[in-house]
């Protein structure tokens, strides 16, 4: 959208300097300053920005915590406690960092969620997608890692379900699993390789961010009418002050929940297993993975069953394969949703249909992270079974046909007429 | 905004400047703890304090012992070495200071580098060089003290710097005798 | 459209009939029972919701039962005693506690481990040399540390608890937990078995009964300032200490959070009223 023109304009003799060996004020102006967004931007598209500072509050906090953290078996128990209890603002640092990871994902949940709702995803913006759920996984890999390095017990046996999912790749699975290990089981070198990796990650996430963000500035946003940007003047606004200040808005308000989860509930999105040091000879009772992963952990255990050639006892897929597949497709299916949805229309405000059909969607994905956290025994496999099949028939079926069958409401021709439309039902709320 | 505004602030401007300071403040506070969390911690300041029994150094013998982790030297002088050290005149010192952090300031006297009146035979340093932080040798260099090999500063009997690139004299750690046999640092 | 509604609805019905048919089925697996066999006790902990403070009179008598009665088979590996401060003891107190005990330390010159008197940067010793040791000593069972141990037990909450407790902050899971359990020792139902040297607990998170007898009892510790010398004291009084042993800085999380909460509430009404400004400067 800003095209190839910029309108920087250095002041001074340094700036001019600098303007013509390093134009980096000048990529600064174009990116963040001048830089039009749609005027009719809500809300929910405060979440990018709120990522980003995210991602940055989680390395900061982590590159601290990693100067006091031991990775060895023997050390890294008790100098998670060393921290929380003797480091100075120790203890802050590591709640910031531990409900830092579960406000990270509750807001990139919602970020996708949002994209989802006003086809962010659609022509032209399928890489800027593709992007996001690259973004989203290297999100999952690190989360879990991190999981990993206080070793308490259900950071010892959330790695050990978790390896063993390499297990099931047919005739190299075992071979993968050790490699990946360093070892026969999850031990020392696992833990030392998960903190490297660790620490390795977020720094390829600011790349791929990078590539996000650039994508982003290449198509310009879409906005909850899901028309383009026809006209700059009327219907853009100077990325600053208008979206810097709305940005910052979403932050605070969100900061809030996140310093009542830190400050007050420290210890609500952990498990109290993670505060016994882990024991390679006892398993906990449960093993519940972050709820961040509880709909994907559903879908996992909801293959309970092989799949065998039909007639005959020929199995083609057995139930560990199939989970661990249908685990991996889930999140995979999402690299193709650009073109699985066939609708011309963007966003759902226009799409009755589908906008019913999101939310179903919504309350199947909760139910599905429920499910994730109860035993895997009786009816709560079944349930997983049936909300698995529907997670998937969403994006096989229901999208796709969707396209075909939904008739759109009539979409405004411009974002300029969607909101002076709106000005006026408002003016006379009669109506 | 327009000249009117620099001249006047509006309540506009009000606004901005509120919104902007307590932006800023809340910006500046959130960069303290995790530069606070880097100074030493609860256990390492806890273990600030040692206690050494000496009742076995004879005259002319020093052990070095471990305190916050660096080498302390505590040597019990012979009467020849602490006759040589009240010989100097504070004028020749290259660091007229005591260096002695039981004392605050005073000048380097022979005595108020040791341990005091009555126990002038003990002096216990601190053992990095104050050049560069290397371990001077001791019963050696130039003046019979102490030879720091790395740059080649040379201290005397009483630990002072004499002739080298230190620039001052050997720290004296706070400390104190409990009893005859047992030192206190820290 | 019509059609497609009630197809929705139709939908949304059969993923809840699942829902509940599993619940059912859940229901009727019932046969092995699920423990703890009754949910904690709420009780009232003075560090409690947003403005919780420590009793320090309650830690001390805390640590007097924990000293007394619960040391005998329980280490605190992670409190130094040192840390005894923060139950309001002075420095000099805090010597005087530590010189009550012998720490090992070594080697010396000849190479020998010696017994020396603990100062106050020793961590507090524990009554066994070893997890094995521990185990040998009691029955097999080990008596699980307790430094973490009010972090580390608690009992799963449910739906719809679960999300009233974002609101109203509750995290004593722990002491409810570990109270509920200390108070909760009775005679086994008849039609429950109990194994040979257990004891029956409806609170015991991992089954029926457990291999701790009931270790405290009305009178067992003497208290020095009057409080009722009750179990339900103690055994209040040591959940409460334990929380505190799990959680050092529980207090100054919570002033802080109120700090931080009064200017992020400032900041984005500040934040607000600016882009209200700001967005009104639009022009159509």
């Amino acid at each position: 959208m800003s095209g190839g023109h910029s309108e920087y304009n250095p002041s001074n003799g340094f700036t001019k300097w600098l303007d013509a060996r390093l134009p980096l004020p000048r990529f600064v102006y174009d990116s963040f300053i001048a830089y039009p967004v749609p005027r009719n931007l809500n809300g929910w598209y405060t979440f990018g920005a709120i990522l980003a500072i995210m991602l940055i509050v989680q390395i900061i906090t982590g590159v601290v915590l990693a100067m006091h953290y031991v990775a060895s078996t023997a050390g890294a128990f008790n100098s998670v406690e060393f921290i929380m209890r003797d480091v100075n603002y120790g203890w802050l640092m590591r709640r910031l960092h531990a409900n830092g990871a579960s406000m990270f994902f509750f807001a990139v949940y919602i970020h996708i969620f949002r994209g989802m709702y006003y086809g962010s995803y659609k022509n032209p913006r399928e890489v800027l997608w593709i992007l996001g759920v690259l973004i989203f996984l290297l999100m999952m890999a690190t989360a879990f890692m991190g999981y990993v390095l206080p070793w308490g017990q259900m950071s010892f046996w959330g790695a050990t379900v978790i390896t063993g999912f390499f297990s099931a790749i047919p005739l190299v699975g075992t071979t993968i699993q050790e490699w990946l290990l360093g070892g026969f089981a999850v031990g020392n070198p696992t833990l030392n390789r998960f903190f490297s990796l660790h620490y390795l990650l977020p720094f390829m996430i600011v790349g791929v961010v990078a590539l996000h963000v650039w994508a982003l500035h290449v198509t310009g946003q879409t906005n909850p009418t899901g028309v383009e940007v026809k006209n700059m003047k009327k219907e853009t606004v100077p990325f600053t002050p208008y979206a810097t200040i709305k940005d910052f808005l979403g932050l605070s308000l969100f900061f809030i929940v996140f310093a009542w989860f830190v400050f007050y509930l420290p210890d609500y999105m952990g498990h109290p297993d993670n505060y016994i040091r882990a024991n390679s000879l006892k398993t906990p009772a449960h093993i519940v993975p972050e709820w961040y992963f509880l709909p994907f952990y559903a879908i996992l255990r909801a293959i309970t069953f092989n799949i065998s050639i039909p007639f005959t006892d020929i199995v083609l897929i057995n139930s560990k394969l199939g989970g661990v597949l249908a685990m991996v497709g889930s999140i995979a299916i999402l690299f193709v949703l650009p073109w699985l949805d066939t609708s011309k229309v963007r966003s759902a405000s226009y799409r009755p249909l589908y906008k019913q059909f999101f939310w179903v969607f919504v309350v199947v994905s909760v139910l599905l992270g429920w499910l994730g956290s109860k035993p895997a025994d009786g009816g709560y496999v079944i349930a997983a079974q049936i909300l698995t099949a529907y997670y998937f028939a969403h994006f096989l079926i229901i999208l796709p046909w969707l396209g075909w069958y939904e008739k759109p409401k009539q979409v405004p021709p411009s974002i300029a007429d969607a909101v002076l439309k709106k000005k006026s039902t408002a003016a006379q709320p009669a109506e | 905004m327009s000249a009117k505004s620099k001249s006047e602030p509006t309540r506009r401007d009000f606004l901005y400047i509120a919104t902007g300071t307590m932006g800023a403040v809340g910006a500046a506070a959130v960069m303290w703890p995790p530069i606070r969390l880097m100074s030493p911690d609860a256990s390492t300041l806890a273990l600030s304090s040692i206690e050494v029994d000496v009742s076995s150094i004879e005259p002319g013998q020093a052990i070095t012992v471990k305190w916050r982790g660096k080498p302390v030297f505590i040597r019990n002088r012979t009467d020849k070495e602490v006759e040589e050290a009240g010989a100097v005149a504070i004028d020749e010192l290259k660091d007229k200071e005591a260096r002695n952090q039981n004392l605050g300031a005073g000048p380097a006297t022979a005595v108020n580098r040791s341990a005091g009146e009555g126990k002038e035979n003990w002096i216990v340093m601190i053992g990095n060089c104050t050049h560069l932080g290397c371990i001077p040798v001791g019963l050696s260099g130039d003046f019979g003290g102490w030879f720091c090999p790395c740059h080649g500063s040379h201290y005397d009997t009483a630990g002072r710097i004499r002739k080298g690139p230190a620039p001052e004299n050997l720290l004296i750690p706070p400390f104190e005798f409990i009893s005859d046999e047992t030192l206190k640092i820290g | 459209m019509k059609p497609i509604f009630s197809k929705l609805t139709g939908l949304c019905v059969v993923v809840f009939l699942a829902m509940g048919v599993s619940g059912a089925f859940a229901a009727e697996e019932g046969e092995t029972p699920h423990y703890p066999i009754k949910k904690p006790r709420e009780a009232s902990w003075s560090f409690a919701g947003p403005f919780g403070k420590w009793d320090l009179g309650q830690l001390q008598r805390g640590y007097k039962v924990y000293t007394e009665v619960c040391s005998a088979c329980h280490s605190i590996d992670l409190i130094a005693f040192r840390n005894l401060s923060g139950l309001g003891y002075s420095e000099a107190q805090v010597k005087a506690i530590a010189a009550e005990y012998e720490v090992t330390d070594g080697p010396d010159e000849d190479g020998e481990m010696f017994e020396r008197t603990a100062v106050p940067s020793d961590r507090i010793p524990g009554p066994f040399a070893n997890d094995e040791a521990a185990k040998a000593s009691n029955g097999g069972a080990l008596p699980p540390d307790f430094s973490l141990l009010a972090k580390a037990r608690g009992v799963e909450r449910g739906f719809p608890l679960f999300v009233f407790d974002v609101f109203t902050m509750y995290a004593e899971n722990g002491p409810d937990y570990i109270n509920s359990l200390l108070t909760g020792y009775q005679e086994a139902p008849t039609h429950i078995e109990i194994s040979e040297g257990t004891y029956y607990n409806p609170y015991y998170v991992a089954g029926p009964s457990l291999a701790m007898a009931p270790p405290l009892d009305d009178g067992s510790v003497t208290y020095d300032d009057g409080a009722p010398e009750t179990l339900d004291q103690y055994s209040k009084d040591v959940s409460a200490f334990m929380m505190w042993a799990a959680e050092p800085f529980l207090v100054t999380r919570k002033s802080m959070g109120f700090k931080v909460m009064i200017y992020l509430l400032i900041f984005s009404l500040l934040l607000y009223l600016t882009k209200k400004k700001i967005f009104a400067g639009i022009k159509d």
